[in-house]
């Protein structure tokens, strides 16, 4: 029984109709770098004037970037001065790592195998140990390991799909030593999907070259269960469900020297001094900026900005963000989940009411968001029965082509997904539109993850990693370089921290920086029932949140 | 045009379901975990990465007219009129985590640390209970006949939620042996790829740093340039070939 209902399965006729002969004929041609520019300026929601401004307090005042960031950035903390007891400290280490995705596990590891004592070192994080968005990763990882491939065309790729502009020197970083943290991960026993002895390369969308590399189709599941286990193993002391909702700084040097974490159960405040501290809170999608649904997980509500900003950083990028083109547009109980970029590297074909392919798959993510938003908007997309749009994902097709149990060894997660809710896409298509993906932009860090101020000077004590960060992938992110970003620079972290601590002395902790930072919010009249960070999104009904009585 | 979030479309159809005993009117088609946050509910236990791939949010419920107790994900499970729900945010399984170096590639290495697995009755209940549609049985009974790359392979895709051990009559602790198991054959059971090997050696021995600096001082436009032709060609102009 299909899970469509009678409306749905009426339209996905056509789909069958003309599958046969799409079979046949080539595919969509690819565009130049002058089209993919302009089809981005027409449709894609990054080039909405109306979804921006410019932000009003600290030291990138005057910055354009997404309204919602900006709220967000002129918030009112959670705490004052004066309303912690800072002369208690509850955990005095050397490193402090927020957060434990990929970036915050991997730098854990690297300052340990770099002579850190695990000992002093502590990971807060928000839910559990390793709840994250790297868990949730499935197309793969790109490095340029394969022979016909090199880390300057892996370069190359990169700065293009982002037009040029990233940081140059921070891409090189990313090409140069992705490779290094795949065979670090296979040490590690990371279990690389292979053909025969060799790692699997998969293509994707705007790489020249075949060079992702996945654990089937629960890579970020197995990368995080070695590196969940690792840094238990290495007895690195965790704290969960712990938040980190301000950072202190030295009140003479105002460089980074702990942070104020919240017990998430309890509602209790705990002071964390470190000499150094590693913020890994990755990204933003649970703030469904423009009314997108997200592929996120439950904690991604954009805190590191927030902390990192308030203590002077810099920021860039954040007037673009990444739709991945492919979300779940039906059913409604999985709305925004990822329909991962291989269903389209393997064969999966975009097709609009009219039973055509209407771009090439494989282009930059941003170029494809914007042809499905394009044939939403102008009548060829199909209306879901509650009033959303998306175009058709042709699964079936990539049986026909590659051999049928095709989707159920290459897909698993995404087969187990919409069967769950009565859809077998082995025979029947599935609905998409962009979803909210990832933060392309951040705080700015440089090639050693020192998190700078606007003028690109070190803040001091505070090292940036993962999601959080900007200048990598400029204004748009290719497939499978953020988790070569997330390894590559949580690496770069762990060893700069292990520099670190060996020549810091024990600061001290303040405040101080919320004073002018709150001054400046009074004056732009920030309402003070405005406060960040969020930490986690409320998802309550309407009805229930206009009776509620906040205690 | 865009895709609104969650809640916000126009709902058609509103049932009733049963949390902790309590009835709730929620929109039909969403999923446990949001039909309980329409309902009012905020969760900071038990829920995660809300895709199905993090294991956070098991749940137990039971249908009208229906005795069973079923099990599932809360953020994969949609809700049905009548459905009784009660969520097991945590499993407090003992997981033994040993330390680096301690790890062998061997079966007797795993049944050491979870005896209990020896005591399967090969009842099948785990895999009637697990989400992912794994059959755990196998696994362990794959790990009892000293296949351990068999098990990590039948494992590969579990998410550690633990509905499992929550079921099992012998009380193997099934997502800690499982996650044991695939330690040991990635550490020990996977070939080394030599490709990569030798990428790493060509890049460790600075092979490509001359080319790296030289792009990085190339003006944008050609460096554009460059590209535009690397597509159409397939190559790279030879004063960026690497020696
Ligand atoms: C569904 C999905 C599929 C993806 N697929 C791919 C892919 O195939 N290839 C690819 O390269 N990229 C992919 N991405 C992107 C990539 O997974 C992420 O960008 C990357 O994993 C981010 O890693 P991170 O360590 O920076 O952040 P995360 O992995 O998100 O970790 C952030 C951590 O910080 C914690 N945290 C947040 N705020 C606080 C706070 N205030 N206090 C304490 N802790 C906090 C969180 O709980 C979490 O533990 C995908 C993303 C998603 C969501």
């Amino acid at each position: 029984m299909s899970g469509y209902p009678p409306e749905l399965r009426k339209a996905i006729e056509v789909v069958e109709e003309t599958r046969r002969e799409r079979l046949r004929a080539p595919p969509p041609r690819r565009l130049t770098l002058d089209e993919r520019e302009s089809i981005v300026r027409a449709w894609h929601p990054d080039y909405k004037p109306e979804l921006k401004r410019a932000l009003g307090v600290g030291p990138c005042k005057g910055m354009v970037m997404y309204s919602t960031i900006a709220d967000l950035l002129e918030s009112w903390p959670l705490v004052r001065p004066g309303e912690v007891d800072l002369d208690h400290v509850d955990y005095d280490v050397d490193v402090l790592i927020v957060g434990s995705g990929g970036a915050g596990l991997a730098a854990a590891w690297w300052a340990v195998e770099e002579g850190v004592d695990p000992t002093g070192i502590l990971i807060a994080t928000k839910l559990r140990l390793g709840d994250s968005n790297t868990v949730k990763y499935q197309s793969g990882t790109q490095a340029a390991t394969g022979p016909d491939d090199s880390p300057v065309i892996h370069y190359l790729d990169t700065l293009a799909g982002a037009h040029f502009t990233n940081n140059p020197r921070l891409v090189r970083v990313l090409a140069e030593e992705a490779p290094l943290v795949i065979k670090w991960l296979e040490g590690l026993g990371v279990r690389w999907s292979r053909v025969g002895e060799d790692l699997e390369r998969l293509s994707g969308g705007g790489a020249s070259r075949p060079r992702l590399h996945c654990c089937g189709d629960y890579t970020g599941l197995e990368v995080m269960r070695v590196l969940k286990d690792e840094v238990r193993a290495l007895g690195i002391p965790v704290l969960e469900f712990h938040s980190a909702i301000e950072l202190l700084t030295d009140p003479e040097t105002g460089a980074v020297s702990g942070a104020v974490l919240l017990n998430l159960d309890t509602g209790e405040y705990r002071v964390v001094r470190s000499k150094v501290t590693v913020l890994a809170t990755g990204g933003i999608g649970r703030l469904h900026i423009a009314g997108f649904p997200t592929t996120n997980h439950y904690g991604a509500t954009g805190d590191g900005l927030v902390l990192a900003y308030r203590v002077g950083a810099g920021l860039v990028d954040l007037d673009t963000l990444q739709y991945h083109p492919t979300g779940v547009a039906w059913p409604e109980a999985i709305l925004g989940e990822l329909i991962p970029e291989k269903t389209r590297s393997i064969g999966g074909q975009l097709v609009n009411t009219k039973g055509q392919r209407f771009v090439y798959e494989l282009e930059p993510r941003d170029v494809v968001a914007s042809a499905i938003i394009r044939e939403c908007t102008e009548g060829r997309g199909i209306i879901t029965p509650t009033g959303t749009c998306g175009v058709w994902l042709d699964t079936p097709v990539i049986d026909m082509l590659k051999g049928s149990g095709t989707i159920r060894r290459e897909l698993p997660a995404l087969y187990r997904m919409f069967l769950r809710h009565g859809i077998d896409i082995t025979v029947e298509p599935i609905l998409t539109y962009p979803t909210l993906h990832y933060q392309n932009g951040g705080v700015l860090i440089d090639e050693w993850t020192h998190v700078l101020r606007p003028s690109g000077e070190p803040l001091g004590g505070l090292l940036a990693a993962g999601e959080v960060t900007g200048g990598i992938h400029g204004k748009n992110r290719l497939v499978g370089n953020s988790t070569a970003d997330i390894f590559v620079f949580g690496r770069r972290a762990g060893i700069e921290v292990s520099r670190l601590v060996k020549r810091l002395p024990k600061p001290r902790v303040s405040l101080k920086h919320l004073e002018s930072f709150t001054e400046e919010l009074k004056l732009l009249g920030v309402p003070e029932s405005r406060r960040a960070p969020i930490l986690l999104p409320d998802y309550r009904g309407e009805a229930v949140l206009r009776r509620v009585i906040k205690l | 045009m865009t895709s609104g979030i969650e809640g916000a479309h126009q709902v058609r159809e509103y049932l009733t379901i049963y949390f902790n005993g309590e009835a709730y009117r929620v929109p039909k088609g969403l999923t446990i975990m949001k039909a309980l946050e329409y309902a009012g509910f905020r969760f900071t236990r038990g829920a995660g990465c809300r895709g199905g791939f993090c294991g956070a949010c098991p749940v137990v419920y039971r249908l009208p007219g229906d005795y069973k107790i079923r099990v599932g994900l809360a953020c994969q499970t949609a809700v049905v009129d009548g459905m009784y729900i009660s969520l097991v945010p945590y499993v407090p399984l003992v997981e033994y985590v040993p330390k680096r170096g301690e790890l062998r590639p061997d079966p007797g290495y795993v049944l050491k640390l979870y005896p209990e697995i020896s005591r399967c009755v090969s009842c099948n209940a785990c895999s009637k209970a697990c989400p992912q549609g794994l059959s755990p049985m196998d696994a362990i009974q794959a790990i009892l006949r000293g296949d351990l790359k068999k098990a990590a392979e039948l494992t590969f895709d579990c998410i550690s939620c633990g509905l499992c051990s929550l079921r099992c009559p012998a009380e193997i602790r099934h997502p800690p042996v499982f996650r044991l198991v695939g330690r040991v054959v990635g550490l020990y059971y996977t070939p080394r790829s030599k490709s990569l090997e030798e990428r790493v050696r060509e890049i460790e021995s600075g092979k490509y740093g001359k080319v790296f600096e030289k792009l990085l001082s190339t003006p944008t436009s050609e460096v554009r340039r460059v590209y535009e032709e690397f597509l159409k060609t397939g190559r790279l102009p030879q004063s960026l070939e690497v020696g």
